[in-house]
């Protein structure tokens, strides 16, 4: 069934359809919609979930790891400050191989205040062992709400999935959405360990140096499983529901010259930069990064790379032009734009093309090199 | 792809206006999307939504620079925010007002949205609903048709008000 | 009064944990599981008890145990409830925690718990410091105590938790003491009848922190409630029952000098400072009977 409905909106929708068994949220901007909804559907009846109005993100971490630890399937959102301030208990999260989904709207970290979109905040949990993706629409994000509880209750996966959507710029845009019935694609919550009074087991309890690094090579090893899980789930939906996505979303690509990366709704307004370069004559692409975690094999040979960041990495450098960078052995342009909502058209990301200098780095706004 | 700006104020149901507005081009089997745009969102400030319509996905997320079609649901918003920036040349404005405006370069309706809200009882917390009728009054303007026009009034409103309102400012708006 | 021949015989800590010899929370956490039984999850922030379980693959506490973040507790614990509320499990949800993770950083995931009603029992065993870290001072440290960060003893008086529970409403909340077993066992099992949240607050002495010898724990337990330093009671759905053991002391308190002397935290305690607790004694006494008293 086709509607108009926010970003925000078609990830309330699609949690509702997986029937988490407990939410647990804390409001803030741009996610609200989201936590209200949820809270609309609960109260109506229309979602039969505990839902936990936790007095921080922190603690609503925490109480989707309890639920989660006692065989519940959970959900949570949040953005930014939020985020941040649950970063102790999303490491807790995935450590303990619990298979949590959470919506977080990408939003600049303060100070100052800039409620607007940028990836920094998810960027700073890319090393907790959550697997991460990034989507650019409001049909896109309905969808991978759904395949992400799929994937994270794979036994061969176990761990959560952060499902990352652009602040204000998806979260609170209105654009169609097919909605689906489901049938059995998310199968029923079935956790390898239950607390069992019969059977008492210590979770989480203290791990010596000879065993520690055990733990966290498992959760590498789901993460490397975890390819292969997102590639046959997405396949499975595709052949259930009509609508395929992959690792990555390439736009003219395979006989592009140059090919700009990014992340989220750059990587549309990318796409119309790329149909104003190829009237021109040049041979651009765009290569729309979706899956973040685990890190996606890319052929890039023999095409000249420009990286857009949403991000960045002080002292360091963009986080997805260096991932780039070190995982296919290529010097790219690295493009930070779009912080705290910087606007970025499709003439600015022509540009970017246009006037690439690879092996450089250049701030949007700041060293335009025009 | 055809570009329109929405100018109301806080409160007055402009972003819903853009979300009908878009239902609408649904119902017409278009693709549309729409967005407020935040500034300071209070009662009673300037706000702008843009909705953007299509035969095809739409790839574009920033902001409307040159709009085809630009809707002031409240005159008085121009005193402070200038409305007409960007407008194509030849593009139209629709114009919620009493009086027959006309705006030199540009293709100008008005209708009295607000009129037609109070003549049919649509009003809420004294305010008169505006958002239903102007999409009547964009039906006429051909940018949707009037049968996707009920249609998406009718998927979000119960109140047949609505419908009669809408019906109103579409024989009503000047052309 | 409830006899010992009451209390159970089952033993759900194994031997061998790593303790310290006369561990007071592990006297409280004893009589604590032998009052809850098995069917229980314990849900265990950083801290002490955290610390002494074992090392994986063993654990030394023979009911579900979920280790969790330190000011995270009673949050973790919102979920199980809610998940066994939504499963109908009737298995109990009780936090175990310790002044740090109760006063201090758990604080605020304790109140939201309490204000959302939710169904546990949360436990916080009190020994006057961050025990695990090395007796750094909490907020649950007495005025005049030397910890580690009050090298000249705490300048504050202790945060008055039970009075923070209390604002809440809950339908159950005591203290109790580690030297008193058949009064913590009988609130224990007092609580557990309660659709949470539930509350006990038990001191735990601490050998190496209160420097005292190993041996002396149930003796010192004792002296903090009979010099009325801590105050043994219950209050139920709003009426309040002083324990037998402080109306005792309240009728013949035992010198608080004996109570501190016992104690190298409290050497060198000046005049003024034991004139300060005497009071708030005296204060919490008063206020104590003065709520009992009313009909």
């Amino acid at each position: 069934m086709k509607k108009i409905v926010t970003g925000n909106k078609a990830v309330a929708e699609a949690v509702r359809i997986a029937q988490p068994d407990v939410v647990a949220a804390y409001p803030i901007t741009p996610q609200t919609e989201i936590v209200e909804t949820l809270a609309d559907y609960v109260s109506n009846g229309q979602l039969a979930s505990q839902y936990i109005a936790v007095e921080s993100e922190h603690s609503a971490m925490a109480a989707c790891i309890g639920a989660s630890i006692s065989g519940g399937r959970t959900f949570t959102a949040t953005s930014s400050q939020g985020l941040l301030y649950m970063h102790e208990m999303t490491n807790w999260a995935a450590g303990a191989r619990l298979p949590i989904v959470m919506a977080n709207v990408n939003r600049s970290l303060a100070p100052g205040w800039n409620l607007w979109a940028e990836h920094t905040d998810s960027m700073q949990e890319r090393d907790t062992g959550w697997l991460q993706v990034y989507v650019s629409t409001v049909q896109e994000a309905y969808d991978t709400i759904l395949v992400a509880f799929r994937i994270a209750e794979h036994h061969d996966v176990l761990l959560p999935v952060m499902v990352n959507l652009d602040g204000f710029t998806l979260s609170h845009i209105m654009q169609p959405v097919d909605t689906i019935e489901p049938g059995d694609f998310i199968p029923p919550i079935h956790l390898p360990e239950t607390i069992d009074p019969k059977n008492p087991r210590g979770y989480g309890t203290i791990a010596g140096p000879a065993d520690y690094f055990r733990f966290r090579w498992e959760i590498e090893r789901s993460m490397r499983n975890a390819v292969n899980v997102i590639e046959e789930t997405q396949s499975e939906f595709a052949k259930r529901f009509g609508r395929t996505y992959g690792l990555t979303e390439e736009y003219r690509c395979s006989d592009a010259d140059v090919v700009v990366v990014s992340l989220g709704t750059l990587g549309k307004e990318a796409e119309v930069a790329v149909d104003i370069l190829r009237d021109e004559g040049i041979k651009a692409g765009s290569l729309r990064l979706r899956w973040f975690r685990p890190f996606p094999e890319l052929d890039l040979a023999g095409k000249e790379v420009v990286v857009i960041d949403r991000d960045y990495s002080f002292g360091f450098g963009g986080v997805l032009a260096h991932s780039i960078r070190s995982k296919n052995l290529v010097k790219v342009y690295s493009v930070i734009a779009g912080l705290g909502g910087q606007e970025v058209t499709y003439d600015d990301i022509a540009g970017f093309i246009r006037n690439r200098r690879i092996g450089e780095e250049s701030w949007f706004g700041v060293n335009d090199h025009v | 792809m055809y570009e329109i700006r929405i100018h109301s104020r806080g409160g007055q149901g402009g972003v819903t206006a853009a979300r009908l507005l878009a239902m609408a081009a649904l119902h017409d089997g278009n693709y549309a999307t729409a967005c407020p745009f935040y500034g300071a969102e209070r009662r009673g400030a300037p706000v702008v939504s843009f909705v953007r319509i299509d035969d095809r996905p739409i790839r574009i997320y920033s902001q409307i620079r040159s709009p085809d079609m630009i809707i002031v649901l409240d005159a008085s918003v121009m005193q402070t925010v200038d409305v007409l920036n960007g407008l194509k040349t030849g593009g139209r404005i629709l114009i919620n007002s009493a009086r027959k405006q006309e705006f030199s370069a540009y293709v100008t309706n008005t209708v009295d949205l607000t009129g037609i809200a109070l003549r049919e009882n649509l009003v809420v917390s004294g305010s008169p609903i505006l958002n239903t009728p102007v999409i009547g009054a964009l039906a006429k303007t051909g940018i949707v048709s009037a049968d996707a026009a009920k249609s998406a009034i009718r998927g979000m409103f119960a109140d047949e008000r609505n419908i009669r309102a809408a019906e109103a400012a579409y024989a009503e708006v000047s052309v | 009064m409830d006899t010992i021949t009451e209390i159970s015989d089952d033993e759900y800590i194994l031997k061998c944990t790593s303790a310290c010899a006369g561990c007071g929370d592990s006297l409280t956490l004893r009589y604590v599981l032998k009052a809850a039984g098995p069917d229980i999850v314990l849900v265990m922030p950083a801290g002490c008890t955290a610390a002494f379980q074992g090392i994986y693959p063993k654990t030394a506490y023979s009911v579900p145990v979920v280790n969790i973040a330190f000011g995270a507790a009673a949050a973790c614990a919102s979920g199980i409830s809610r998940m066994f509320l939504a499963t109908g499990r009737t298995t109990k949800v009780i936090v175990y925690a310790g002044d740090g993770g109760t006063l201090d950083i758990g604080l605020q995931a304790l109140s939201g718990a309490f204000e959302r009603r939710t169904d546990f029992l949360y436990i916080c065993y009190d020994n006057e410091a961050y025990g695990n870290t090395g007796m750094q001072r909490s907020s649950a440290t007495p005025l005049g105590a030397k910890t580690t960060t009050t090298p000249a003893g705490k300048a504050e008086p202790k945060k008055d938790i039970d009075a923070i529970i209390a604002a809440h409403n809950p339908p159950y909340q005591a203290t109790a003491c580690a030297s008193y077993p058949q009064d913590l066992f009988r609130k224990v099992r007092k609580a557990l009848t309660f659709h949470g949240p539930t509350f006990i607050h038990v001191l735990s002495p601490c050998p190496p922190g209160w420097r005292y010898s190993s041996e002396k724990t149930v003796e010192v337990g004792r002296l903090a409630v009979k010099s009325g330093m801590w105050a043994l009671w219950e209050r139920e759905n709003g009426n309040l029952a002083i324990s037998a053991p402080t109306k005792a002391a309240m009728k013949k308190p035992v010198p608080l000098e004996d109570y501190l002397l016992l104690q190298g935290r409290f050497r060198g305690i000046d005049e003024i400072t034991v004139g300060s607790l005497k009071e708030q004694i005296q204060e919490n006494f008063n206020r104590l009977e003065r709520e009992e008293a009313k009909p």
